[in-house]
């Protein structure tokens, strides 16, 4: 079995979510590969070693410069024909899942998403997956030869392992129609501090704060705890919270260490974006908040009292 | 402007949704909707053609008969026609296998602009656009909160987790819109009789060129293997705030080493 991860990177940053696959990827075998797509990036590329790969295979080309999906299809696809490869793992992301679904078309090979783990059983690859809201947790295979992954964003921890990988470079080749599209302009981190899905304490505010205002709340709390600040569908579509903020079936989908839900109900939208959390707390004054079924502490008052409270015990216990 | 959007017919929200045990298939027996995202896509394009005063919007599906009528309310919307692939050899179709199947139905319809919406609401899917596009050979853009067309290029704003991003494709492009980019209309009532007398094609396979193996599970590369339970959480502890609310939080937290 020869497993490659897809490695994405930011502003000269290896993301976090794909070092994770990295690490379970190199759990499962001792032939692990990564892909560094881009350029100008043989030096991120290196660091791939100490996350488990034992080889790092980089194309740097201009047509790889702007984080579009086709280019990297095509790469990938040369790449998967000519190393023999027979597993492409990614974290997902806008960019990772593009490729993913392209390069399924263009090889014709299975694609599964949304995965939360995989395993080998009796030598063949299986991954699970929540579906129906996370009701149900369903095994998935493969029955093409060459199988892909998309995994959960936050789903595995990147785990260092000291080693060393070697770095080989390749040159692919572009088709037409996948330069086709133009970046004419690229984001930059919208918002302050660190960003929600590779945060690990995440303070979350919903319609329970009653107003805009009050998000000063939930930010002072995060501040505390040095943690990100993020927001319910509810109130991101009043206008009260940026969109880059979001959790949620059509925002983000987190997996921080702990995730503090303030005046949030629960509902199932909300729920399928930070149920992977690991420890949950959660505060609202209506004691039949759906939230408080899938928390570990819930604690039914008054928010506005509350918060500001807590956050000068947390400053308090720091200094 | 020719504009195709791809749209899926969901089981309805109302409806307990379930996969059969025995298929390992969502069952889709219960009542249909059109997906909720998909609806967004419909408005886009019917913003560009009147935006543009002519052009023509046909609906583009997969699914069993029935999803005739989900496509009927996207056509009370304003759409002018819909063609639906519908064959049994298609059942259990993933995403190699629908793209597969699309791609050969809009290759038929030749459309400047094909659209989809950000997902599905029933597999959570976010993938087949690109899949779609790779089989067409044209240029993709994604999550894109903001659509023009102009001299023959497209320009979308695309959110992604960084921010927002601006790119260009040259038409004919493949689109999926995000979920923040508008509000879809009601249909009036004179649209939604007016709906009833637009043209429904329904294809098979064979229409479109395909062998019944190319669809279906076994033009698939993925299978379900089988079902299980989400794991459980621990125990949950549930207080009042008796004014000490905060004080327990924080030596929850100090219990379990986040602080």
């Amino acid at each position: 079995m020869t497993v490659a991860v897809f490695l994405e990177h930011h502003e000269g940053e290896l993301q976090k979510g794909s070092l994770g696959v990295l690490g379970k990827a190199a759990s499962l075998g001792d032939d692990v590969v990564a892909v560094v797509l881009g350029s100008g990036v043989e030096g991120v590329a290196a660091g791939a070693g100490k996350f488990g790969a034992k080889k790092v295979y980089v194309a740097d080309a201009s047509e790889l410069d702007a984080p579009l999906p086709q280019p990297r299809v095509d790469a990938l696809a040369q790449l998967v024909r000519e190393q023999g490869i027979d597993t492409v793992l990614f974290a997902a992301s806008v960019l990772a899942s593009d490729v993913a679904a392209g390069l399924a078309a263009r090889l014709d090979a299975g694609l599964n998403w949304d995965l939360v783990d995989v395993a080998l059983q009796d030598g063949s690859l299986v991954g699970k997956r929540p579906a129906l809201e996370d009701t149900v947790y369903v095994d998935v295979g493969w029955t093409s030869d060459l199988k892909l992954a998309l995994f959960r964003p936050g789903t595995f921890d990147p785990v260092e392992s000291g080693g060393d990988a070697e770095v080989e470079a390749f040159a692919p080749e572009f088709e037409d129609f996948s330069t086709a599209a133009t970046m004419l302009e690229q984001a930059h981190e919208e918002s302050e501090g660190p960003s929600i899905e590779d945060a690990d304490v995440i303070v979350a505010g919903g319609r329970g704060l009653g107003s805009p205002e009050n998000f000063s709340l939930v930010e002072d709390l995060a501040k505390a705890l040095g943690g990100a600040v993020a927001a319910t569908r509810a109130v991101v579509d009043a206008g009260w919270y940026p969109y880059a903020t979001q959790v949620g079936q059509t925002g983000k989908t987190v997996s921080p260490k702990l995730y503090v839900a303030c005046g949030i109900s629960g509902a199932i939208q909300h729920k399928v974006g930070m149920q992977g959390s690991g420890t949950v707390v959660a505060i609202n004054k209506d004691p039949n908040a759906p939230i408080f079924e899938f928390c570990d502490l819930g604690v039914v008052g008054d928010l506005h009292e509350i918060v500001p409270k807590l956050t000068e015990l947390v400053n308090q216990r720091k200094s | 402007m020719k504009i195709a959007v791809c749209v899926k017919e969901v089981p309805d929200a109302a409806v307990n949704k379930r996969i059969d045990p025995g298929t390992k298939r969502l069952d889709r027996s219960g009542e249909g909707a059109l997906n909720h995202f998909d609806s967004q896509a419909v408005e886009e394009a019917l913003k560009l053609k009147e935006a543009g005063g002519e052009g023509e919007v046909v609906l583009v599906s997969m699914g069993p008969a029935g999803a005739l009528d989900s496509l009927r309310k996207a056509l009370a919307m304003g759409a002018d026609r819909s063609v639906l692939i519908t064959d049994e050899a298609a059942a259990g179709s993933d995403l190699v296998a629908t793209s597969r199947a699309l791609a050969a139905a809009l290759q038929k319809e030749g459309a400047d602009l094909v659209l989809f919406g950000q997902q599905s609401s029933d597999s959570d899917g976010a993938v087949l656009w690109a899949a779609v596009a790779d089989r067409l050979r044209r240029p993709v853009i994604s999550q894109v909160a903001e659509l023009t067309v102009e001299e023959g290029k497209v320009r979308g704003k695309r959110q992604t987790e960084f921010g927002y991003d601006v790119i260009e494709a040259p038409l004919p492009v493949v689109v999926a819109v995000s979920d923040a980019i508008n509000e879809p209309r009601y249909p009036s009532l004179k649209g939604i009789m007016g709906a009833k007398k637009k043209p429904q094609d329904s294809l098979a396979a064979a229409d479109l060129g395909l062998d019944a193996a190319a669809l279906g599970e076994a033009g698939s590369g993925t299978t379900v293997v089988g079902l299980g339970n989400p794991p459980p959480r621990g125990d949950a502890r549930k207080i009042e705030d008796d004014g000490n609310a905060a004080q327990q939080i924080a030596d929850f937290l100090a219990e379990k080493k986040l602080l």
